[in-house]
């Protein structure tokens, strides 16, 4: 690998560090009775709104259907995901440094995977706390699920539901087309690469 | 392009407006029965857009009018004429619980006790660079002397100050410039004890033994909290109204004065005898300067200084013992008379800070004095003699002009910024325009019965908002349906841009508006508190989780600490307390969330409820008198399960066997919605 295509792994690497600078996720809660609207900050790490204040009025809305209360401590995904984005961050660097093609591949290919599971496990998020509402809630909708959208608007009841990917995504997308453009730009240089390390042995 | 639609949107809308106003004239004019009187017809077509405030958008402006014997201000939008709040500071207000719950009692303590009413007559707004500012508004409690501040990010009462040797705190409060000090000059002067009271003293002896005084309070710059720094003490006439130069004449203060004949009975023969009164001039600049330099001396005082604290949302009073005074005949140069004409009301000076207007309410002339001659005839000794020491100036050597037929009656005036002043004529029931040019009127207009104050927002400051002006009744008769005896009060709104007059709106103000102070929203909205950080609460009893509550017995005290969230008390059902046990309930509002107060009422409480801002606690006193169930609940509707938001208290008979216990839900774990802020 060129010098050139070690400093885009290299930003592959590092680029998935904005997901502890951004939300991953955020999920948009707007009403006519809430103008200033209620937002939704879903981070690698943590679940937070735009003001401090808001997991609690959303747990207050919430309440009134059956829903159980989000806290961040009821998510073990919020203590190991650090580490995994951790664990990403590092290998990419190292990959930089080693400059070896075919760990890219792997590397890239692995992340697409976890943030698949991430995805999905979001989704399940979601449907456990749209679905498993209490039987003694105040109030009930007869059929009525309260599951937000993964990504786009619904209407839930009174809310319009809004959920969009937040800049810490930006981050996982970057990675993975930068290591994908690493793979495919390294093709030719891999052997040079080899040859040169060959040298250095003899 | 988006301007473009709104334009258009505008466009039909006052179409419409036209159209519906129009529609309705002819309709009258064809059935014959037109109703109305004469002055009505200054009102012009357009005025009804000129002040549409379209739902869900702001008023341009905040105007804060005095309710006097309500001891309130009111806050209205204009130009909309939209009430938006009261604000209750020298009363107590059953509808949020202030002066009855434990928090804020201490706002109305005096030295004569708890004093719950006072008669509010003058906003006025802090200032920097002679400016309004939108941080704070000062008013004056009349009756038993006091000052307030009203901290207008919450606008709330934060702090009331007690005035000793005063008696009917009406010269009052103004702000100097730059807020160094609020000024209050008493109304009715009377013979000090030097001891903080008054003597008991025959009448006769008025001429003698009868002094007045101002006060100079000292502002804190950056929280506002005021200090009483000395007094002078003046002679015995009544202050009326006060005003501040600005520009030049920056470092000087007004006061208006009455009964200069110094009678003590029947003021209203007495007391309008002679042809001139005087205009009291204080260099304050100059004053503050002799208080520090050690010409003030100290006597003993008596006078309560009540605040507000931040955090906790708890009163406290402080009793302060001296207070040191000045005497004008040991400071030379300090203050200067100027003859009057009889009874003057207000006194105005204008924007460049040059001219003083002296409204004369009893007088046919309306003159303008020029500070240039006020300080050239200081220099030159212009004096006509002197009254206890303070030289009277000629009246001919400061005069600049007088207003040539300006109506009958002129009570106060304010400026529009463009040159112009507006004059209130009492008796003649009209406003006046004229200008500083030519002293010269320029036009008038009728308003209704008996107009007293009018306000130009900014209309006391270096730049007036030359839109509006908003003229207040004394006294009103035919301005809105009848309600049989009691009338609402009211004021109009007069659009002032042009070249004439034109009047826009009648709006109903609460109790009798004595005066009025305007600012831009934007300095005052975008600094409003929408609830209180639970985290800041410092409320030694607040509870800040369900899962802290308590009640607890010492003696015959219980101690409820509880909290309130959408749509429950916790706890909700409470047992073990006795007949004539005195129970406080601690209620504290785990909301953080903007206008989700809640209330909170318990059946047959000798008291008012109490409304408890988001974040807050307060404090309800109550002493159950007879045994049995008594429900309690929130009063301000909080969400569509506020009508379950109740609770029980069990009342058992003196020296029942039943324990304090207390609990919410039958799952004793807390319910649903915990308050519990995860970080
Ligand atoms: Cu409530």
């Amino acid at each position: 690998m060129k010098t050139s295509h070690k400093v885009l792994m290299l930003l592959a690497g590092l680029s998935l560090g904005l997901l502890f600078f951004f939300p991953m996720w955020k999920i948009y809660l707007n009403a006519p009775q809430y103008p200033e609207g209620l937002e939704l900050h879903i981070w690698v790490n943590k679940i937070s709104g735009s003001s401090e204040s808001v997991l609690q009025n959303f747990n207050i809305l919430n309440h009134y259907i059956g829903m159980e209360p989000i806290h961040a401590e009821s998510f073990a995904e919020l203590k190991i995901m650090p580490y995994v984005v951790v664990f990403f961050m590092v290998a990419g660097v190292t990959l930089a440094l080693l400059g070896r093609r075919r760990l890219v591949l792997y590397w890239t290919m692995l992340l697409l995977l976890a943030g698949a599971v991430g995805l999905f496990d979001f989704y399940m998020w979601l449907h456990k706390f749209g679905t498993n509402l209490n039987p003694e809630a105040p109030i009930k909708v007869p059929g009525m699920t309260y599951i937000p959208p993964l990504l786009g608007s619904k209407q839930l009841l009174n809310f319009d539901a809004l959920s969009l990917p937040g800049w810490g995504s930006l981050g996982v997308f970057l990675a993975v087309v930068l290591a994908g453009l690493v793979y495919f730009l390294s093709r030719n240089t891999n052997k040079t690469a080899s040859i040169n390390r060959k040298n250095v042995l003899v | 392009m988006e301007t473009l639609i709104n334009k258009l949107k505008a466009a039909a809308l006052k179409m419409t407006l036209l159209m519906a106003l129009a529609a309705g004239a002819a309709f009258q004019g064809c059935s014959g029965t037109e109703q109305g009187n004469s002055k009505d017809e200054a009102v012009s077509a357009d005025a009804a857009t000129a002040v549409y405030v379209a739902p869900g958008e702001h008023d341009e402006l905040y105007s804060f009018l005095s309710g006097g014997f309500n001891g309130q201000v009111s806050v209205y939008g204009i130009p909309s004429g939209r009430l938006l709040k009261i604000i209750p500071v020298f009363t107590q207000f059953a509808e949020n619980g202030y002066g009855y719950n434990e928090e804020s009692k201490a706002m109305l303590m005096t030295s004569h006790g708890f004093v719950p009413w006072d008669d509010l007559h003058h906003p006025k707004l802090s200032r920097a660079d002679g400016m309004a500012d939108g941080r704070w508004l000062f008013v004056n409690g009349n009756n038993t002397p006091r000052v307030a501040r009203v901290d207008l990010k919450t606008f709330e009462t934060v702090e009331i100050m007690e005035i000793p040797n005063s008696a009917g705190n009406h010269c009052s409060p103004y702000p100097t410039n730059n807020n160094e000090y609020v000024l209050a000059g008493t109304r009715f002067s009377v013979p000090l004890d030097m001891k903080g009271g008054t003597q008991d003293v025959s009448l006769n002896d008025y001429k003698d033994k009868f002094r007045g005084s101002i006060s100079f309070i000292k502002v804190d710059k950056e929280h506002g909290d005021m200090e009483l720094d000395f007094q002078i003490l003046v002679p015995g006439f009544d202050y009326d109204l006060a005003n501040g130069g600005k520009g030049p004449s920056e470092d000087w203060v007004f006061f208006t004065t009455y009964n200069t004949e110094k009678s003590a009975t029947l003021k209203e023969l007495g007391a309008s005898q002679n042809d001139r009164d005087y205009l009291a001039a204080i260099n304050w600049k100059l004053a503050a300067k002799y208080a520090a330099e050690g010409k003030a001396k100290e006597m003993p005082a008596n006078y309560y200084h009540n605040k507000m604290d931040h955090n906790s949302h708890i009163a406290k009073s402080t009793v302060k013992k001296t207070v040191r005074y000045l005497l004008p005949e040991d400071c030379p140069g300090m203050m200067y008379l100027l003859p009057a004409p009889k009874s003057p009301h207000g006194i105005d000076v204008d924007p460049t800070g040059e001219y003083m207007v002296v409204n004369g309410k009893l007088a046919s002339s309306l003159p303008v004095f020029a500070f240039s001659k006020m300080q050239k005839a200081i220099k030159n000794k212009d004096f006509d003699g002197e009254v206890n020491g303070i030289p009277v100036l000629k009246y001919e050597s400061v005069l600049a002009a007088e207003v040539k037929e300006p109506g009958l009656g002129p009570l106060h005036t304010e400026f529009d910024g463009k040159g112009n002043a507006y004059s209130t004529m009492f008796v003649s029931s009209e406003v006046v325009k004229w200008s500083l040019k030519d002293f010269q009127v320029k036009d008038r207009m009728p308003v209704y019965y008996s107009p007293g104050h009018l306000m130009i927002p900014g209309g006391d400051t270096r730049e007036p908002y030359g839109k509006y002006m908003v003229v207040m009744n004394k006294i009103t008769k035919d301005r809105f349906l009848p309600t049989g005896p009691e009338l609402m009060h009211s004021a109009q709104l007069i659009d002032i841009s042009g070249e004439k007059m034109k009047m826009l709106l009648d709006f109903p103000t609460v109790a009798e508006p004595h005066y009025a102070q305007g600012i831009r929203a934007d300095l005052v909205a975008p600094n409003s508190v929408k609830f209180f950080k639970l985290d800041e609460n410092t409320h030694p009893e607040a509870v800040k989780s369900e899962k802290d509550v308590s009640v607890t017995r010492n003696g015959r005290n219980v101690k409820i600490n509880m909290t309130s969230i959408r749509s429950h008390f916790t706890p909700d059902n409470i047992e073990g307390v006795q007949v004539g046990d005195t129970v406080l309930f601690h209620v504290t509002n785990l909301e953080q969330d903007w206008d989700v107060p809640h209330g909170f009422a318990i059946m047959g409480a000798n008291n008012a409820e109490t409304l408890i801002m988001p974040g807050a606690t307060q404090t309800l006193k109550w002493v159950p008198q007879q045994a049995g169930i008594y429900p309690f609940y929130c009063t301000d509707f909080c969400s569509a399960l506020h009508q379950e938001m109740q609770g029980y208290v069990r009342v058992s008979p003196r020296g029942s066997k039943v324990p304090i216990s207390f609990s919410t839900g039958e799952k004793k774990p807390v319910p649903p919605a915990t308050a519990s802020v995860s970080k």
